[in-house]
């Protein structure tokens, strides 16, 4: 590993440092509500990491620009396609791979949109195997080479699904974080302290 | 007019779910009583409808607003989820059945409502995760089961419910999030969240060094949900101090749906040929469940709590199912998916017996259980029968999974595993005749037992329904054993097994 292909993986370094500083800090602290605040900061380096790995590099929102939308329907169609190649390249299971593809041409509209994403989604995959993120961008459009229209190619989008993901998980990590609040509010009114050593020192004695 | 028959799948998680906030909105204590019986009863009929059409006609499909999947999420009904499935919400609706005079009893009356809201959100969160073929749609409903029953937990009647409810909460989240972290790193290699599209595409061959991280972490986290030893510090205090019938229901159900989890991971996505073959897998299963069911049951036989006595003989069985995960023989993996089923009814009825004494004795205590048998002749009677089964004597289910073991066992060459299963069921000897010895041959009466009288019939009742269940599916098992070895034989067919064993034969204990 060079200089370069760890700090090109500094997303990543920034989620191990988080999930271990939340980590310990739910370990090692006694007070309550800093432990919940590590478990926060541990959920947080986890929502960190989905988010890198939706991003593709240079790519933006996934909105489709104003000036492709005339076009529409044939480039959704065309970038199917290039998914389809995109696989045969990556798995050698090439059968497996044209079910697939025919399944997802039968209902058009959404079908290829999301092959869209998914075909992304590979991308990142090819970012591990190179560990440099960010490559995956130039292999997927030099799969896509032979196109007559250059335009629906040119435009990148990040993949939009683990930021979804993550929307949950966010929602799932306030309702856990509110529990543990009002359990505390609980636990304090009952023992008249936050200090876990403390609670406990209370019941050996009662 | 669409068909309600083929719509069966998705009712099963919408009734509850949507009963839930019902139960918020109406108030009052018998109405939603009554309401989250009739639904946990009707759940119950959904799942045995759907196990009937999936033994029939093989695994239901069911696309969620007709997405198709692998793009939308996909809910699957096949024999090993169906079996689970069933399980659950019969437990769910026969502890609520019992659970009444315990629920007034226990729980202060102004919370009822609640109550039953966070027990239908549970049970919507299990039976979710079985149901779902989607990968993340299992972590959220593993959050919403986990979520309602930290608040179920916490309703307990001594102040240490809510900190045993919090540490609880603490470890869930973690091992959650550890799932949650598995589940990213598939979905980077594979760019799906289908489980049957990732199994499809994971190169378990050649794959990157991702799948193992992948796989590490999701094993851990669902070993927390688990309770496996040595991630097991949660459980005795949750168990213990939540209201006798929380820790009837989740005690019965809430580990099984993970250990189900586990098995879907490891047989349905990663395949066993890569989780014990290239993996060690199967040799830290089989070592982590031995040395946790010797030290779970021996702090068992030291425990003057009942209901703590029972959560380290939970701790102690969730190894017996491990254990026949980890041999990953056909047989073997019958024995671990049909002890889900044999310890669910087992566990659940003996906490509803503790839930009984505890009603009427107002402890949990074993010393305030002295000479019980004398005025509760019932309830003393059906923990020996459940004792029974928890060792794993003949004639009761939980002889049926401990043979399928040992067969299991002796298929692998694991003599020495064999052995130590048939000693730890000595350990489950001592503990469960602890409670025997007090009930039935005390000199002395405890002060409560001196004017207690019998448990309320309508607690005896259901709580004898399960007991006699024991006793049937120790007879008669084709719709315990028989149903396990068709989810068994589908997750791993028993050519693939001997191929497996043979490997895994030389690097077990």
């Amino acid at each position: 590993m060079t200089v370069e292909q760890v700090l090109g993986l500094y997303n990543y370094w920034i989620v191990i440092f988080l999930m271990m500083t939340g980590f310990y800090i739910v370990i090692a602290r006694n007070n309550l509500v800093k432990t919940v605040i590590g478990l926060n900061i541990f959920q947080i380096s986890v929502i960190l990491l989905y988010v890198t790995i939706g991003k593709v590099s240079g790519g933006t929102a996934p909105i489709v620009p104003p000036a492709l939308v005339s076009h529409g329907h044939a480039e959704v169609a065309h970038s199917d396609h290039g998914h389809d190649e995109h696989h045969a390249a990556d798995h050698s299971d090439e059968s497996h791979d044209h079910g697939e593809d025919d399944h997802g041409e039968d209902d058009h509209g959404y079908g290829s949109h999301e092959a869209h994403g998914s075909h992304k989604g590979e991308g990142s995959h090819d970012d591990h195997h190179d560990s440099v993120v960010g490559d995956s961008h130039e292999s997927a459009t030099h799969d896509d080479g032979h196109a007559g229209d250059v335009k629906a190619t040119d435009v990148v989008y990040s993949n939009p699904l683990p930021s979804v993901l993550m929307l949950t998980a966010i929602v799932v990590g306030i309702a856990t974080t509110a529990l543990a609040l009002a359990l505390i509010v609980r636990i304090r009114e009952d023992y008249g302290t936050i200090e876990e050593d403390e609670i406990l020192e209370l019941d050996r004695a009662a | 007019m669409i068909e309600i028959n083929s719509q069966l799948p998705i009712l099963l998680i919408a009734i509850p779910l949507f009963a839930a906030p019902v139960c918020v909105l109406l108030g009052g204590r018998w109405l939603t009583y009554l309401l989250s019986l009739v639904v946990c009863v009707t759940t119950f009929a959904i799942s045995v409808a759907l196990m009937q059409e999936a033994v029939k006609y093989g695994p239901i499909h069911y696309e969620i607003g007709n997405w198709k999947p692998p793009y939308g999420i996909e809910y699957v009904v096949d024999a090993l989820s169906g079996f689970v499935m069933m399980f659950v919400s019969a437990l769910a609706a026969i502890v609520l059945l019992y659970g009444k005079p315990s629920i007034d009893a226990e729980i202060p009356r102004s919370k009822h409502y609640l109550f039953y809201a966070s027990y239908l959100l549970c049970m919507t969160g299990l039976l979710g995760m079985c149901i779902t073929g989607d990968l993340f749609n299992v972590f959220v409903f593993l959050e919403i089961s986990s979520l309602s029953s930290y608040a179920l937990i916490s309703l307990g009647r001594t102040r240490r419910a809510p900190l045993a409810a919090l540490q609880y909460l603490i470890l869930g989240t973690i091992g959650a999030t550890f799932f949650l972290i598995g589940i990213g790193l598939l979905y980077q290699m594979t760019g799906t969240l289908n489980m049957t599209d990732i199994a499809n595409r994971l190169d378990t061959e050649t794959g990157p060094r991702t799948l193992l991280v992948a796989l590490g972490f999701m094993t851990v986290g669902l070993f927390v949900k688990m309770a496996v030893f040595p991630l097991h510090s949660w459980l005795p205090n949750a168990y213990t101090y939540a209201p006798s019938v929380v820790t009837a229901f989740v005690a019965a159900t809430a580990t099984k749906v993970s250990v189900y989890a586990f098995i879907r991971l490891v047989f349905g996505i990663f395949k066993p040929e890569f989780a014990f073959e290239q993996m060690p897998l199967g040799t830290l299963i089989i070592v982590l469940s031995l040395v946790g069911i010797f030290i779970a049951s021996t702090a068992a036989i030291f425990q003057d709590d009942v209901k703590r006595l029972l959560a380290y003989s939970s701790i102690a069985q969730i190894g017996y199912m491990l254990l026949g995960i980890g041999m990953a023989t056909t047989n073997s993996l019958t024995a671990g998916i049909v002890h889900m089923f044999n310890h669910a009814l087992i566990k659940g009825a003996l906490f509803m017996v503790v839930g009984c004494f505890v009603l009427r004795l107002g402890s949990s205590r074993l010393s305030d259980w002295r000479g019980a048998a004398k005025t509760m002749p019932l309830t003393s009677l059906a923990w020996a029968i459940g004792g029974l089964g928890l060792i794993g004597v003949p004639m009761t289910a939980g002889f049926i999974s401990k043979w399928l073991l040992l067969t299991g066992a002796f298929e692998t060459n694991n003599q020495a595993v064999a052995g130590l299963m048939l000693v730890s069921s000595l350990l489950a000897v001592l503990y469960v005749w602890r409670v025997v010895e007090t009930l039935y041959f005390s000199e002395e009466l405890a002060p409560m037992v001196e004017d207690a009288t019998e448990a309320p019939v309508w607690m005896l009742i259901p709580m004898y329904g399960v007991v006699l269940a024991i006793l049937v599916f120790g007879v008669w098992t084709d719709c315990s054993a028989g149903l396990a070895a068709d989810a068994a034989e589908f997750l791993l067919p028993s050519d693939v097994a001997a191929a497996a064993s043979s490997a895994n034969a030389g690097g077990a204990p």
